[in-house]
């Protein structure tokens, strides 16, 4: 039934609409909220991350050349100059976006990712991160422009150049959903370089310059000391976390009275604000539509 | 609902979810974005009304919800919109007739919507909401918002009313 627009409505039936409306989020909330293992709603995230993600990723890949440009908007003014700016510096760009630095930025950051590889002995997929989580939604997920096809599945680990990055939440056939180690329901099994000694390392939530990862360490007489390198301490078969790959830097200790163990503020070696190229660990022998760096058998 | 209707509404929440994640996530403030979505409910509900602009919040909501890279309980976002599209309908006929009175309906919505979606992970025991992490993101994301209304507003009911007229002519 639909009534002419402009034709005064009548707030009875409006609520009547609101109320059932309300009373379907309550249904999908209730649903995936207390499912254990598979939830009824995924065959619908799938579906939607199927159409949407290769929309992120066709748009993330569009935008790419303007990453360089200053980050922050705050007037309404700046931003107006900002996105004329940003149209300009878009056609010259695309004009040249054969010979810029980008291409140097983008050979230097595959150079470090190949170091990586060949440091830590993995064989890894290459990605680009393609879409951000909002902060209004409260957690800090990325989106990569690898799925299946690719040969990720998930709870593989992911890590740039710099160190870890997170873990495969959720795979679709061209995306792959990626919890990055600041998020606050993030825990990672840590230890501390120096002396071996074993925690775990749980995200804020924040992922600014200013972001900083907790660790717990299992054994309260140990002290780490400032400057202390903490790695991935490494799940069984690899799934979620893999061994040996850099978490942060050990800022500050402190202890309360009421705990036992001593807790340490570490500095993530990676910048979650300026994420670009990643790389998914993969089993050895994983088939992918693109390269996988450092596996032996790979032309 | 019509065929060029729902292709068009399809399209305007496929736009603001991809330029959301994909484009304003460079431009982030503390992490924080413009909540696109919401200020398509918002657009919606000053052309339309508070009927079209809930059944709006609610399908646009669960592809925010759904879409990668989410990673919460589906239907919150659904929930916040829902009402954000009802809200600002209910006042549309205040908020319709000056620049001024949309753009408080604009930063009551961000404000409504962002803390309903909060609340809900609250109750939901969501981890990474905290009541320090609300206080900062919900001013911030009200800023952005109001920040982007005189850019993406008048373009979205400009188009909204043609398709009316469209529709009217039939």
């Amino acid at each position: 039934m639909r009534r002419r627009p402009g034709s005064p409505r009548r707030p009875q039936s409006s609520r009547t609409v609101l109320g059932l409306l309300v009373l379907a989020c309550v249904t999908v909330m209730v649903l995936d909220a207390n499912a254990d293992e598979s939830s009824p709603v995924d065959p619908l995230r799938a579906g939607v991350g199927a159409v949407l993600g290769p929309v992120e990723s066709a748009t993330g890949t569009a935008v790419r050349p303007l990453r360089e440009l200053p980050e922050s908007v705050r007037t309404q003014s700046s931003l107006r100059a900002e996105l004329r700016e940003l149209e300009r510096t878009n056609a010259v760009l695309r004009q040249e976006l054969a010979t810029t630095a980008l291409d140097r930025n983008r050979a230097a950051e595959l150079d470090g990712l190949l170091q990586t590889v060949e440091d830590t002995g993995y064989a890894v997929v290459p990605a680009r991160v393609v879409g951000y989580g909002a902060a209004q939604s409260f957690s800090r997920t990325v989106t990569i422009d690898a799925g299946t096809t690719s040969g990720i599945q998930a709870d593989q680990t992911v890590l740039s150049d710099a160190g870890l990055v997170g873990r495969v939440l959720r795979v679709d056939r061209r995306t792959a959903t990626v919890l990055l180690v600041a998020d606050a329901d993030s825990v990672v099994g840590g230890r501390l370089a120096s002396s071996m000694e074993l925690g775990f390392v749980r995200g804020r939530g924040d992922v600014g310059g200013r972001g900083r990862l907790d660790l717990d360490l299992a054994d309260g007489s140990v002290v780490p000391g400032r400057g202390d390198v903490v790695v991935t301490w490494g799940s069984r078969a690899g799934a979620p976390y893999v061994a040996g790959i850099p978490i942060g830097i050990v800022r500050a200790v402190y202890s309360t009275p009421r705990d036992l163990a001593k807790r340490a503020v570490v500095e993530p070696l990676v910048d979650f604000t300026a994420l670009d190229l990643v790389g998914v660990v993969v089993p050895e022998g994983t088939t992918s539509d693109r390269a996988v760096l450092g596996a032996e058998d790979s032309p | 609902m019509t065929a060029v209707r729902v292709l068009a509404f399809s399209a305007l929440v496929v736009v603001a979810i991809a330029l959301q994640t994909s484009v304003f996530g460079h431009l982030a403030f503390q992490g924080v974005v413009p909540n696109l979505v919401l200020l398509l409910v918002v657009a919606t509900a000053l052309a339309r009304g508070p009927e079209v602009a809930a059944t709006l919040g609610l399908l646009a909501g669960l592809a925010l919800d759904l879409a990668p890279p989410a990673d919460h309980v589906a239907g919150r976002w659904a929930l916040a919109l829902v009402v954000v599209g009802y809200l600002a309908g209910r006042v549309r006929q205040d908020a319709g007739s000056s620049a001024f009175a949309a753009v408080v309906t604009v930063a009551a919505c961000s404000f409504v919507g962002t803390s309903l979606f909060a609340v809900s992970g609250l109750l939901l025991g969501d981890p990474g909401v905290d009541i320090a992490a609300v206080l900062t993101v919900v001013p911030i994301g009200v800023v952005y918002d109001v920040l982007l209304t005189p850019l993406v507003l008048p373009p979205v009911l400009i188009l909204l009313r043609r398709l009316e007229q469209t529709q009217m002519a039939y």
